[in-house]
């Protein structure tokens, strides 16, 4: 189990025990995170699970792939230096004690 | 104000989300979800993609049994609604029980076309809706060499590509001239061939099944094909299309048309009985058509929108369905999208590509834009669904004259609208 907290757009944080090997928006979904959608059950093809990584963790994860970078181009929420696609983070204790931020919109 | 109860059949999709979303927008009364499948309302998708390969339930749940408690939905499962009893509005399960509705949202679904040949009960011949049929198939393909799949349709091909990765010989029988046929374009369908082909499936084109046969265990083993071909095979999996599962629908009065027959506000012909996603028909306003959806953006859209109609405040005007349809494929390792209904399309356009691997083909009807089809290109994807969402109509003229690049011309379109 990995520690990991969305706060909302409205700065209401939630911490959750996320299961390793799951990725972040399956996290956020299976308990309810309504800030994520998720719709492509994480097939990189909806920019609907969008998230701000704080640090330390920005920098520590995986880079984007090239798909990544694409989707990132259609958020419905402005692109920002620290966006994320959250299906492309894997949940594991590397990534222990991150925070996301979640967008007014996806 | 008396406190209303809202009562949501069919607990996938469209119906999880209806019970969501009722509560993201306020609604506090009632709310009763209920399907008959067993445990807690999960996504189909990954069925044919990667629970294929991971074959882990959990990841499939939409939430957790605890969400479902903190927002007061009573979930039942295993329950199956026979009889809708509109004069008492209240709902009649199989099991006897009855449930008193204010607002009904009937969430059906499909269920799996019958073939109307002998054999289709042998063992080994399967489909895939549900979790339990693809955990069926998945026990089924660790066992077999052969495989058949009956329609090269979306999931005839996603399930060809996933066990052909497991290792089988792996054939499709498509009644078409062509897979996909009914829903994408030419060039796309002749992309997919040939990636399919490429990677060892055997196609079938312009055939049909007229009976399959079994061995002595009552195992399938063999199909016959409408030209005489005998194929041999351990393993059938039936994608030949689906049908809306509507019968309680009917059987209530309610009009049906190719699915529940609902208006704009989707709502059916009874005022306090609303139908959504897959099991529903409606007029596509961009179009003008009627129309029938089947996949996860217009169950979760509509849904949301059904929530927001239940959940207004009295006198408020009902919000109309108009969202641009999109949907979504994984196959033969690429990612297929569809901006649009392009259905009635009479004019298709293949972009230039900078790379063999991406493709993306738009449609046009009457001149004017109306879809797209793109392969590995999410962000030509995601630029057709912007600009079909945009007021201002596109025709072919304002493609051309932005080279065909769509990132151009829907800043244009944004700037000047
Ligand atoms: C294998 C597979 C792969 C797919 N892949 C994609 C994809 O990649 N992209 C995409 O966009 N879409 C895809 N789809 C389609 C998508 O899953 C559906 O469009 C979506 O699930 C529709 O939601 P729904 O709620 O309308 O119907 P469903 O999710 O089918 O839910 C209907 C539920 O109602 C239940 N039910 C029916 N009648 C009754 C009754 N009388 N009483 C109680 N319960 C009842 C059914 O058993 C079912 O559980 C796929 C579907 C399948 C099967
Ligand atoms: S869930 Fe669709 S892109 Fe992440």
């Amino acid at each position: 189990m990995t520690k990991v907290t969305f706060v909302d757009a409205d700065g209401n944080k939630t911490t959750l025990d996320a299961r390793d090997g799951d990725n972040l928006m399956q996290a956020a979904i299976a308990d309810g995170i309504d800030g994520i959608v998720g719709e492509c059950c994480g097939a990189m093809m909806c920019a609907t699970c969008h998230v701000y990584v704080e640090e330390p963790h920005l920098t520590t994860l995986p880079q984007r792939s090239e798909g990544e970078e694409e989707m990132l181009e259609c958020t419905a929420s402005e692109r920002r230096k620290n966006s994320r696609l959250s299906c492309q983070i894997k949940i594991g204790p590397d990534i222990d004690g991150i925070v996301v931020h979640l967008p007014e919109e996806q | 104000m008396i406190k209303q109860t809202v009562v949501i059949v069919g607990s996938g999709q469209a119906g999880f989300q209806t019970a969501a979303s009722l509560r993201l927008e306020g609604f506090e009364g009632e709310i009763i979800l209920f399907g008959d499948e067993p445990g807690l309302p999960y996504q189909r998708p990954p069925l044919s993609k990667t629970y294929f390969a991971d074959a882990d339930a959990q990841r499939l749940l939409f939430r957790n049994a605890d969400f479902f408690q903190r927002n007061r939905i009573k979930l039942w499962d295993n329950a199956r609604a026979a009889r809708i009893h509109r004069d008492r509005k209240e709902v009649e399960l199989e099991d006897g029980r009855t449930i008193a509705y204010d607002k009904l949202v009937l969430a059906l679904g499909t269920k799996n076309r019958e073939l109307p040949i002998p054999g289709t009960r042998l063992a080994n011949v399967l489909q895939l809706r549900t979790l339990k049929d693809a955990d069926l198939l998945r026990h089924a393909a660790k066992n077999a060499s052969r495989a058949v799949m009956i329609g090269g349709g979306f999931i005839g091909l996603e399930v060809a590509s996933v066990l052909r990765g497991e290792g089988l010989e792996v054939s499709i029988i498509e009644l078409e001239p062509r897979v996909m046929a009914r829903a994408v374009s030419k060039p796309i369908s002749a992309h997919y061939e040939q990636l399919h082909a490429a990677s060892g499936v055997e196609f079938h084109l312009e055939e049909s099944v007229t009976s399959l046969t079994g061995n002595k265990k009552g195992e399938v083993e063999a199909l016959t094909l409408s030209d005489g071909t005998r194929l041999n095979a351990d393993l059938v999996v039936v994608c030949a299309g689906v049908v809306p599962d509507i019968a309680i629908a009917q059987e209530a009065g309610l009009a049906v048309e190719n699915g529940i027959r609902v208006d704009a506000h989707l709502r059916t012909d009874d005022p306090d009985i609303f139908a959504i996603g897959d099991c529903a028909s409606f007029v596509h306003a961009a179009s003008n058509r009627l129309v029938r959806i089947e996949s996860v953006q217009n169950a979760l859209d509509q849904a949301k929108c059904v929530a927001k109609n239940i959940a207004g405040q009295k006198g408020a005007q009902p919000q109309a369905y108009d969202r641009v349809a999109w949907f979504w494929s994984d196959q033969a390792g690429t990612k297929l999208q569809i901006a649009g209904l392009t259905g009635p399309a009479d004019q298709w356009h293949v972009c230039q590509s900078d790379s063999p691997e991406k493709l993306t083909v738009l449609a046009f009807k009457d001149s004017q834009f109306i879809g797209a089809e793109t392969v590995n290109n999410a962000s030509d994807h995601m630029t057709a669904r912007k600009i079909l969402s945009g007021r201002d109509k596109v025709s072919f003229k304002d493609f051309e004259s932005s080279g065909f690049d769509l990132r151009r011309l829907a800043r244009e379109k944004t700037r000047t609208g």
